[in-house]
């Protein structure tokens, strides 16, 4: 009460000038200038910050999709494929009582064959894998075999980038990836219509290869996906319960505490660090298959609890308290107010910090490194425990390719991933739109 | 008027009790102490509180009015480290006893909070919630008739009955505040805790909820929480005022405005503090 009435008193006590405030003198005039100076000088600085942000990212954008979208065509080149009966080992009557006989065929052999026929032995034009399709041919009409069939066969991939422009014909032979005798088939196939670009099916829909022309995305990007998926599927479930257990029901002590500062140091914790922990823990103790996406799921699943279980703290924290007395109020019990109110209205920012969390885990590499999930694999995985790589791990691994084609399939590596990762945080935003709860 | 009471909760356990001595208070107070940590916030205080009346709490901010009335349905567990002390009395069973469930009580004690809180989801979900919970009314047809009538109590229904789909929270402050009293009637309770219930709307919503009170006066066993004395002067039938953590008196409304006993509560209601 002193204090208060010496407040009051000296209050009084202060000087007031008698005049009144003179708004429109020079100094205050040169004041008022100034704050209009400072506000343009801010927004200013808001709206450079932007344009560079912008410009980084256009130019991110823009180099990766030139050097990338060549990834998704493919040249092929038309060759007259001779099914001789006699170099296959199979005849067609054979074929057709037993097309297993067909995998042990010869179809390498056919192919070499009729390319040297075509083009002769200086220059290397088809694909090794190119015979794939001269079985897939057999196996769909044995009839060919016999028969002289034009086919058009992924080229090399030198053919590749020669007929995308990519290599400088200007160097000397020997600087150059491409001898003169190829150089001189590409003019010569193009003159005569012989080459052709086309989407490029098996970027999109093979595993990995040490030919370039033959590497595809699908694996990685498979890998990707059941891997993302263990991730979600432990990490949200667990994180939601964590953040709905430590909000709603723990005793705020010492302990819940101790949780808390941990939690939140979990999160600043450098990836490898659980990559290490997966290595000790899932693969040297649980025995679990190396390089499996389930594994790099579960790995993944430790990274991201943090961010989950802090975003959902969050939104549980910002559901007014009123909402919790009103159905308290009305005699619900405290799982009914949270199954029935509080995770209704938190559900959209719980739905914010997954996305977050899983579009990181989508771009991890490093601990998935630690897990075996960086070996090279040319088959697309089949299932949660088979080896599989992810799309991170992919660019990574292509990145280190001395092979000049991989240059762009790195790049198309890298808008895929991109693209998947709009993908999933295009659901995600709309089902969190969808939950969101108009007040 | 006790005959009222009886009928308008058939359910009740203590029928017989009740009936033996009509007199007895629906909620009884003993000694009741609240301390938050280190400060006491209640400093020992004995109520009755009838069906018949309503009764009014008033008293300055921080008297302990509010403290004391979310003892009567145990919303004070929610808060951490407050700690009641005391006995409470509902038809004269412990509510802090252990066998006490205490989702049942706030069925029985309902509450109507300072600001209006409606669910944000439908006007006849904010109604159905409290019934569906408890399972008071199993079938579609049953449940429309719930609503209805709770919402005819509160005086909503001609306002709200075209759009009973359309969400609580579009409502008026006034409504929403009626919402809150018909959700809170839905569950057939014996005693409404209301904590300023009409704080927050304005001269003609206060009107109508404080109509609304004197209907349910009878019906259920009704306190109310107000810093307006000339609401608790309006709508009270008994009136306790509070200062400084201690019921100061506690009797009839008119002759605590007209013959106050203590020289505090004489201050209070002239205007010399508060």
């Amino acid at each position: 009460m002193a204090t208060e009435l010496s407040t009051a008193a000296a209050l009084r006590r202060m000087p007031l000038s008698a005049a009144p405030t003179s708004w429109a003198s020079d100094t205050m005039q040169a004041r008022i200038r100034k704050r209009y100076r400072q506000e343009r000088i801010f927004k200013g600085l808001g709206v450079l910050a932007l344009a560079i942000a912008g410009g980084f990212l256009l130019f991110l954008l823009v180099t990766v999709i030139a050097s990338g979208w060549n990834s998704f065509r493919q040249t092929q080149v038309l060759v007259p494929v001779t099914f001789d009966a006699a170099l296959l080992g199979v005849t067609a009557e054979q074929a057709r009582a037993d097309p297993r006989l067909l995998s042990r065929a010869n179809f390498q052999g056919v192919m070499a064959s009729s390319a040297e026929r075509a083009f002769g032995d200086d220059a290397e034009l088809v694909s090794d894998g190119a015979w794939l399709a001269l079985r897939e041919k057999v196996e769909a009409d044995p009839g060919v075999i016999g028969r002289t069939v034009p086919m058009w066969l992924i080229a090399t991939s030198n053919m590749d980038q020669l007929a995308k422009g990519r290599i400088d014909l200007e160097a000397a032979e020997g600087d150059r990836p491409v001898n003169d005798a190829e150089v001189f088939a590409w003019r010569t196939l193009e003159g005569e219509g012989k080459l052709r670009t086309v989407l490029n099916r098996t970027f999109l829909g093979s595993a990995d290869s040490v030919d370039p022309e033959l590497a595809g995305i699908w694996g990685a990007l498979k890998g990707s996906f059941l891997t993302v998926i263990v991730t979600l599927l432990i990490s949200f479930p667990v994180g939601v319960l964590t953040a709905i257990y430590l909000e709603e029901f723990a005793a705020k002590n010492r302990w819940t505490d101790i949780v808390e500062v941990s939690i939140n140091n979990l999160a600043a914790v450098p990836s490898i660090i659980f990559g290490l922990l997966g290595l000790a823990v899932f693969l040297n103790v649980l025995n679990m298959p190396r390089s499996a996406p389930v594994v790099g799921g579960l790995t993944l699943a430790l990274m991201t609890l943090p961010v989950i279980v802090i975003a959902s703290r969050a939104s549980i924290k910002a559901v007014p308290p009123s909402i919790r007395d009103a159905a308290l109020g009305i005699g619900a019990s405290p799982v009914q107010v949270v199954f029935h109110h509080v995770l209704p209205l938190a559900l959209p920012g719980m739905l914010t910090g997954t996305i977050l969390g899983m579009a990181r885990a989508l771009g991890e590499t490093a601990p998935l490194l630690m897990i075996g999930m960086r070996a090279f694999l040319t088959s697309v995985p089949q299932g949660l425990a088979q080896p599989a790589t992810v799309l991170p791990v992919q660019i990574f691994i292509w990145s280190d390719n001395v092979s000049r084609g991989f240059v762009e399939k790195t790049s198309g590596a890298i808008i895929v991933l991109l693209a998947f990762l709009l993908t999933i945080n295009s659901l995600a935003i709309y089902l969190r739109n969808k939950f969101e709860v108009r007040w | 008027m006790n005959e009222m009471t009886l009928s308008a909760n058939p359910n009740s356990a203590n029928l017989a009790d009740v009936t033996v001595t009509p007199e007895r208070p629906k909620m009884t107070a003993r000694d009741v102490r609240v301390s938050y940590g280190e400060a006491e916030a209640l400093k020992g205080v004995s109520i009755d509180v009838t069906t018949d009346s309503v009764t009014a709490f008033i008293g300055p901010s921080g008297c302990g009015k509010s403290t004391f009335l979310r003892c009567l349905n145990r919303m004070n567990d929610t808060i951490p480290g407050a700690r009641v002390k005391g006995e409470i009395l509902l038809d004269g069973h412990d509510i802090n006893a252990p066998d006490m469930d205490v989702v049942q009580l706030r069925a029985r004690v309902g509450m109507v909070f300072q600001k209006p809180n409606p669910f944000p989801k439908s006007i006849y979900e904010n109604v159905a919630y409290g019934p569906r919970i408890h399972g008071l009314a199993s079938r579609k047809a049953d449940m429309d008739g719930v609503v209805e009538q709770s919402l005819r109590r509160a005086g909503l229904w001609d306002e709200v009955k075209d759009r009973l789909a359309d969400s609580g929270t579009a409502l008026s402050g006034g409504q929403q505040q009626r919402l809150c009293i018909a959700r809170a009637i839905a569950v057939n309770p014996e005693v409404i805790l209301m904590d300023e219930p009409a704080s927050a709307l304005d001269p003609i919503a206060t009107a109508k909820i404080e109509e609304l009170i004197d209907d349910l006066r009878g019906r259920y066993a009704i306190v109310i929480v107000t810093h307006n004395m000339q609401q608790a002067a309006r709508v009270s039938q008994k009136t306790a005022f509070f200062h400084l953590g201690t019921m100061v008196e506690y009797g009839d409304t008119r002759e605590i405005f007209t013959n106050p006993k203590e020289a505090r509560t004489k201050d209070y209601i002239t205007g010399r503090y508060g």
